[in-house]
């Protein structure tokens, strides 16, 4: 008989520990599933968590390869926990993420093959207004007509998804391309490329900005009014409208910030990594950051973590798939494991599970909960 | 005591026997979707197989799925290099330019990119004249179809699968005057769901046979159940439609996938090389036909695969208009490489817009 008991305090110890122990249970479960599928497990979580960051054959490259791939997820996932933390559900990051990148191309390929220090900073400003705008629909109907955000949101992706096929082959196509889509490749294009800040590394400008975020709003939500008004939001409604919080003015900037971060994050993979619009540009970063937020527990510290981590599932999920050829659907539960502890763990904060054997058992209500 | 000297035990044997393996050449393989799609990817998982059975232990075979094409292709192919690769295929168009970009870094590893049109002093290309099967499965369309419409789900408005439909369009007509084309693009090579969707409207529009060009099994299981004829795309579907299946356009990588890689342990191999094989050289096949297909037209189709194989017949051969009625080919001219590999407008007879 497992009976689940609020804590009279919050356990600060599993505060602490609860991400470091789903880890370790995603390990064990994990290495038994590569263990059923005929796979040595040891060396699958070796490759998984180690080989990246210290293997002489691969750290050297994967390494700041780990931080690049972090570095959008980062930025959205930032966005996306200030609004989940009151209680605004941005599910549609990926779309506004595929709207910067749309936006800021646009900007890019018009002024093509100008040579100017100014286009690059218009293409940031680009991204974030991309995003903001494809933020903006649900917000506004949320506020106008009280509709459901969710819901919103994450048909707007699908939608952008639409234009993001159509601007790949007719208006983004790159005239030289022989009609295949796809726009011209803008890391080739000085102005508008963004590139590489260490030589050989990849590591580029938005890299740096996804840290320079986490630092930012770490002082944000900790010293400012709307910081504290949005954890006030999500904890007590009621008692954040008695308080005077004018909760349209957090619904605007919740999905405002989320949608400007997941903006300037498709800018700069745009302009980095990817180099050009195309049909398949979007990955599901957006929809990964989600994870990652909560991962990371909606604050930006443990956000930086909880990228780098997922970062790491992917780089060195990359290396077990081929390495010992399991396949990437293994791989994915694996991912999905993760999540999965760190909830189940997260409920050990505030409650306890407390073993009843039945000997003294006077409630029988008990039972049946 | 006793459960340390187990896990001793149990930790050396699974470390020592995978790393036991020692071989003359790796070669990578990337993927855009799953090994098991019944499809376009599981074809060259085939070919993968025909190495492994033909160099044995000499070569080591490494491959992933589910490649995005963009900046986590090139990703994966670095840290497949970095673990020891030789030769790298990368089978999706979309790896274009990863392949580029990492074969700059990495001279002296040999690759090999499917469809794509950019090559490089240690990069080649490999692609099918799949428009040869096209030509025959349309001639088979034209034959069995009652309701004079066919219909056909396209997968990117890019020249391979717009030389796909024209192809198949200009067998079918030639076959039967009356029949018609519609197409579906819905932007994506794998989606079950979508692929699924468009079938049944191109059914609700009157289809009766339906061509795809898209790797999964979904639109065979839709005729299935609506009584419809369709084909097998890049292998052989037939288990998903055992009544609906007409007959598939098998890609065979093996051979040239083997030829390959015993250039490169030869010595012989070559970069820059664009290789563009049809059914005569086996990277097309014609698989099995169903016996609804009539005899007499089961006949007639392998005869055209046979003239087309031996080059006798080209599926391009004038006269030939585009759809704006403008002459395109003249009586007899046969289609030059350039304009089919960048082929971007529909033969005269089809409808509708190719999405711009």
């Amino acid at each position: 008989m497992l009976k689940i008991e609020p804590r009279k305090n919050r356990s600060n110890f599993l505060e602490v520990s609860a991400p470091v122990i789903a880890v370790i249970l995603t390990m064990i479960f994990g290495g038994f599933l590569f263990l059923s599928m005929g796979k040595n497990p040891f060396e699958a979580i070796k490759l998984i968590f180690w080989d990246p960051i210290m293997s002489p054959t691969f750290s050297e490259y994967s390494r700041p390869q780990l931080v690049i791939k972090a570095a959008p997820l980062i930025l959205i996932a930032l966005g996306l926990s200030f609004g989940f933390r009151a209680n605004i559900w941005n599910i549609g990051a990926e779309g506004q993420y595929i709207m910067g990148a749309l936006f800021s191309g646009s900007i890019g390929l018009a002024l093509y093959p100008l040579d100017a220090w100014f286009i690059f900073p218009l293409m940031i400003l680009g991204g974030i207004i991309g995003g903001i705008f494809w933020a903006m629909i649900p917000a506004i109907l949320k506020i106008k007509f009280n509709t459901n955000e969710i819901l919103v949101s994450l048909m707007l992706v699908y939608v952008a998804e639409q234009i993001l096929a159509l601007a790949s082959i007719s208006f983004l196509r790159n005239p030289e391309g022989l009609g295949f889509p796809g726009s011209r490749d803008l890391s080739k294009y000085p102005s508008a490329s963004n590139p590489e800040l260490i030589a050989n590394s990849g590591i580029h400008v938005g890299v740096i900005c996804s840290f320079i975020a986490v630092v930012f709003l770490t002082y944000f939500l900790t010293y400012h009014r709307l910081g504290f008004q949005i954890k006030l939001i999500g904890q007590a409604p009621k008692a954040a409208k008695f308080s005077g919080v004018n909760v349209n003015y957090i619904v605007i900037f919740c999905l405002g910030l989320s949608g400007g971060l997941a903006g300037i994050a498709g800018m700069f993979e745009l302009t980095g990594p990817a180099g050009l619009i195309n049909i398949d540009f979007n990955v599901g970063y957006g929809f990964t950051a989600i994870i990652v937020a909560f991962l990371g527990r909606l604050h930006p510290i443990g956000i930086l973590f909880a990228g780098l981590l997922m970062s790491l599932t992917y780089v060195g999920g990359e290396l077990a798939q081929f390495m010992l050829s399991i396949p990437a659907a293994a791989i994915q539960v694996f991912q999905g494991m993760l999540l999965f502890f760190l909830l189940s763990t997260d409920l050990l904060v505030s409650y306890k599970i407390s073993f009843n054997l039945g000997i003294n058992n006077s409630n029988p209500k008990s039972k049946s909960e | 005591m006793k459960i340390l000297k187990i896990c001793s035990i149990i930790l050396s044997t699974l470390f020592v026997s995978s790393f036991a393996i020692a071989s003359d050449m790796k070669v990578g393989f990337i993927m855009v979707g799953p090994l098991d799609d019944h499809g376009w990817n599981y074809q060259h998982s085939v070919g993968i197989k025909a190495i492994n059975e033909a160099f044995g232990d000499k070569v080591e075979t490494i491959y992933q799925e589910n490649v995005p094409e963009g900046p986590d292709a090139e990703r994966v192919m670095t840290q497949m290099v970095l673990s020891g690769a030789d030769m790298i295929f990368a089978t999706s168009f979309g790896h274009m330019d990863p392949v580029i970009n990492v074969a700059k870094k990495f001279p002296d590893v040999k690759f090999e990119h499917a469809t794509g049109f950019k090559t490089a002093d240690n990069v080649s290309t490999y692609s099918a004249r799949f428009y040869e099967g096209r030509s025959v499965i349309g001639h088979i369309a034209g034959k069995v179809t009652k309701s004079n419409k066919i219909g056909y789900v396209a997968s990117y408005p890019i020249p391979e699968v717009v030389r796909g439909i024209n192809s198949a369009y200009l067998a079918a007509k030639a076959a039967n005057p009356d029949v018609e084309f519609k197409v579906i693009w819905i932007f994506t090579w794998f989606d079950p769901a979508k692929e699924a969707d468009a079938a049944k409207t191109l059914i609700q529009q009157g289809a009766d046979v339906i061509m795809q060009h898209v790797d999964s099994s979904a639109i065979m299981t839709v005729a299935e159940e609506a009584g419809v004829f369709a084909y097998g795309q890049a292998s052989d579907m037939s288990e998903f439609g055992p009544n609906a299946h007409l007959t598939a356009i098998i890609n065979g990588w093996g051979p040239y996938y083997v030829k390959r890689v015993k250039e490169a342990m030869d010595g012989t191999w070559k970069g820059k090389q664009e290789t563009f094989d049809g059914i005569g050289d086996g990277m097309v096949i014609i698989g099995k036909m169903s016996d609804k297909i009539p005899a007499s037209v089961r006949k007639e189709a392998q005869d055209l695969a046979d003239s087309i194989a031996s080059g006798d017949i080209h599926p391009f051969t004038g006269p030939i208009n585009k759809q704006d009625g403008s002459p395109w080919l003249a009586d007899g001219e046969e289609a030059d490489i350039g304009t089919l590999l960048g082929m971007n407008f529909y033969v005269e007879g089809i409808e509708g817009d190719i999405p711009q």
